[in-house]
Order: structure tokens, then sequence, then C-alpha cells
């Protein structure tokens, strides 16, 4: 999926203020991945720009459907929705939309990590830990979020290795990985939690991929698939566990092999981020 | 001093916003009778760099009902549309009332929230912005 700079429909919610339905038509948008301007002519909205307009309203009968702002290249469709109920207006909006070829939204779960760059010291361990490359660097070298689709959905790993605790998911549980403010205490916590993976032996990914091998040898010695298979899962629940990483994700990794060689791709592109910056 | 414009984001897909908050905001705005602008999921608006954050980040004075301000500073911020700290302010639905959500919102007074680069403890090598 190719997230940015898709095109994007602005729908303009211009009924009455005092429309029975407005509130349910605002949560219905909302709710299937609609971003929605409601203009009341009360409070200023944002100008418009060069994405394509709906505007939903109460139109007098021969009013006009469509215009066209040549000097912004943006066509604008309007449409009446007088008596129409909140389905009905969901359905003319996303078959406005697919006529417009305009992104829609709602449909990933939006699960990255959110850099804080009042905090970040391009350190590049968050790069170097992340197996999905999620993480790359722009043309001065410095950390940047460039695969947002590519993260493992509920998966804060990461944000466990940062020492700066600079690394957020807004929907995560509790703070500060969920963008709550930074204590003295925070940072501590942070610390400690890569000194007990470095007791470990390293991140978490080498401690996985250790004891996967172990137990790949075990099963090749004893032919014993259930033992196997129950070693892993141990490993998996003790690192979900002490890492906060869900089963799922880890249970979703690739083999030990691939693991290995995408880790030193990305400690390789962390080094050379770093070599760059000096 | 101009009227601030409002931004309500309705958090889909994570229960990080209680629901009865962000249902009483949205039902409170509608019957307010206020224009308002609305993103059913501000993080992804984010990821996609929605030219929505960027039309409303270069609009001067706003007040955003989302989250913690940290986390909606930096979801500008990394669509390439960041906020003015001198006249943004966040409301946080994870844990404010609908009440003082509606209250803060309908007052025309912005307070600035964002976090500063001051805020943060100083880390422990060489900080860099990009
Ligand atoms: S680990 Fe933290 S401080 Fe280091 S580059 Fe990543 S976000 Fe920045
Ligand atoms: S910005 Fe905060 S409130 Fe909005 S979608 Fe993201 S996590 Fe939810």
């Amino acid at each position: 999926m190719m997230l940015k700079d898709q095109k994007t429909l602005r729908v303009v919610l211009a009924d009455s203020p005092s429309s029975p339905t407005r509130y349910d038509s605002m949560a219905a948008l909302l709710k299937n991945g609609y971003a929605v301007t409601c203009s009341t002519g009360e409070r200023p909205v944002s100008p418009a720009d060069h994405s394509d307009i709906l505007v939903l309203g109460n139109l007098e009968e021969g009013a006009p459907l469509a215009a066209e702002d040549p000097s912004r290249g943006v066509q604008i469709t309007m449409r009446d929705i007088k008596g129409c109920s909140p389905e009905a207006v969901l359905a003319l909006v996303e078959s406005v939309r697919a006529e417009r070829q305009a992104v829609k939204q709602g449909e990933w779960k939006p699960w990255f990590p959110v850099i804080d760059y009042d905090r970040c010291t391009n350190c590049m361990q968050c790069l170097s830990f992340c197996l999905f490359g999620v993480y790359g660097v722009d043309k001065n070298q410095n950390l940047e979020v460039q695969n947002q689709d590519s993260c493992k959905t509920n998966c804060p790993a990461c944000s466990r290795v940062c020492p700066e605790a600079a690394i957020m998911f807004p929907k995560y549980k509790s703070g500060p990985i969920n963008g709550e403010a930074v204590t003295d205490a925070d940072l501590q916590r942070e610390k400690m939690k890569i000194d007990i993976s470095a007791l470990l032996g390293g991140d978490v990914y080498a401690m996985l991929r250790t004891r996967s091998e172990r137990a790949q040898t075990r099963f090749s010695k004893e032919r014993d698939a259930d033992k196997a298979l129950k070693e892993r899962q141990k490993c998996l629940v003790k690192l979900a566990q002490s890492g906060d990483i869900p089963l799922e994700v880890l249970m979703a990794l690739p083999s030990p092999e691939e693991i290995a060689r995408r880790a030193e791709e990305a400690k390789g592109k962390a080094a050379a981020a770093l070599e760059g910056r000096l | 001093m101009n009227a601030p414009r409002l931004l309500y984001c309705h958090c889909a897909y994570a229960q990080v916003v209680p629901n009865e908050v962000k249902e009483a905001v949205l039902r409170k705005l509608c019957d307010s009778g206020v224009s308002f602008e609305a993103v059913a999921d501000l993080c992804e608006a984010s990821a996609r760099r929605d030219p929505t954050l960027k039309r409303l980040a270069d609009c001067g004075s706003l007040k955003i009902a989302a989250c913690y301000p940290r986390a909606v500073k930096w979801l500008f911020a990394a669509a390439q549309s960041p906020l003015p700290a001198d006249s943004t302010e966040v409301l946080n639905m994870r844990v404010q009332t609908a009440d003082e959500i509606v209250a803060g919102l309908m007052e025309i007074t912005v307070k600035p929230n964002l976090p500063t680069a001051n805020d943060a403890a100083a880390p422990s090598t060489e900080k860099s912005v990009p």
C-alpha cells in the first residue's frame, strides 16, 4: 500500500445546523474514514486547497451540481441531502469518492511509531532493531519513519529500545509510549529495560533466534515435534511477557535465517546513517 | 483575536479514547451550531499526509480534541504540517471529560499547550531536529 500523497476528497457538510440527522450523518461518515468539514458560518473553517470538494447541503431545485476552480484544478461537486437518512448520505459520498478516484480511508489500522524529535538523539538504535523496514533516514541522515504500514500492529517493541523514550505509539494503552509526558522515572525504566535485554544477550530478536535455533537442534536430535514446539512457545511467551510484545507478532516472525539476514541489513543501514552524520 | 478553528478526531479502531467521551463531544459540537473540522483518525491522516492537516496547521489559531498534546504535535510534524506552538491548544479526550473538552473548544481564547523542546528532560547526547 502506498500511503502518502494519495488523492483525497474533502466532504463539506453544509446542511441546516438544526438538521435532526446532522450528528448521525457526521458519525456515519467518520466511522467510514471520511474527513468532514461541518460548516455553519459560525467560526471559520480552513480554506480550500488542491483537494476535490463535495458539498452536501439543502440545495434549491435546479441548483448546479458541479463547479470547477481552474486556478487550483479543483472539482467541486454539490449534492442535495434534504430528507436523506445518514445511510443515504454515506452512500452518496461513497459514490462521489469512487467517481473522483479518491482514496478510501479507514481500512487500515494505523499503528506505527511517531518520533518525538524534541527527545530523539539520532542514535539509530530503533533503525537497527526493527526487522520490518519501518525506519529509514532522510537526505540529512536523520532518522525518519518511512513505511508506517510495515509496522506490526500492536507491537511497541522499538519504543522499548529507545534510550530517550522518544518513540510513541499514540494508540498504546499507557504512558509515555502513548504520548503522555515523559518523566525521569520513565527514563530510568526505559534504561532498565535495555539493560535487562543486554543481560539476556542482546536484543529480543537475537534472543528469539538463539532460542529458536536451540529448539530446532533439539527437534532434529530428538525428533520430538511436541517438545520443540513447546520450547518455542515457552520462549515466545516469556518474550511477550517481558517485552510487552504481542504473541501473535512473535509467532508471525520470519524464519531464524531470515531474521538474521534482516537484522544485518537493518544494522548496516543504521551504521551507514551514523557514518554519514560524522 | 480571530476565533480559533476547531478540529475533532474520531480516533478509530482502538479503545484509547472512551467511546462515550468522543460521541458526547461530537454530538455537542453538532448541536452547538459552530463550524468545525473532523477527521476519522488523526493517526491515519498523519501517515497518509492528508491535506486536512496542512490546511489546519497553516491557518493560525487552532483547538484540537484528540489525545495527548505530545502525540498530536508529532503526528502533525510527521505529516510535514507542523503546528504553530503559540496558537495551538490540544484537548485530551483520553483523560478529560466531554464537558471539559466542549467547554475548552467553545472558549474563544486559545491556551497553547504543545510541549516544547525545553520540556523534554535533557537527553544524554546531542539533539538534532530534522
Ligand atoms: S532509538 Fe530513540 S533516540 Fe535513538 S534514533 Fe530511535 S527514536 Fe531517536
Ligand atoms: S491522534 Fe490520538 S485520538 Fe486521534 S486517532 Fe491518533 S490516538 Fe486516537
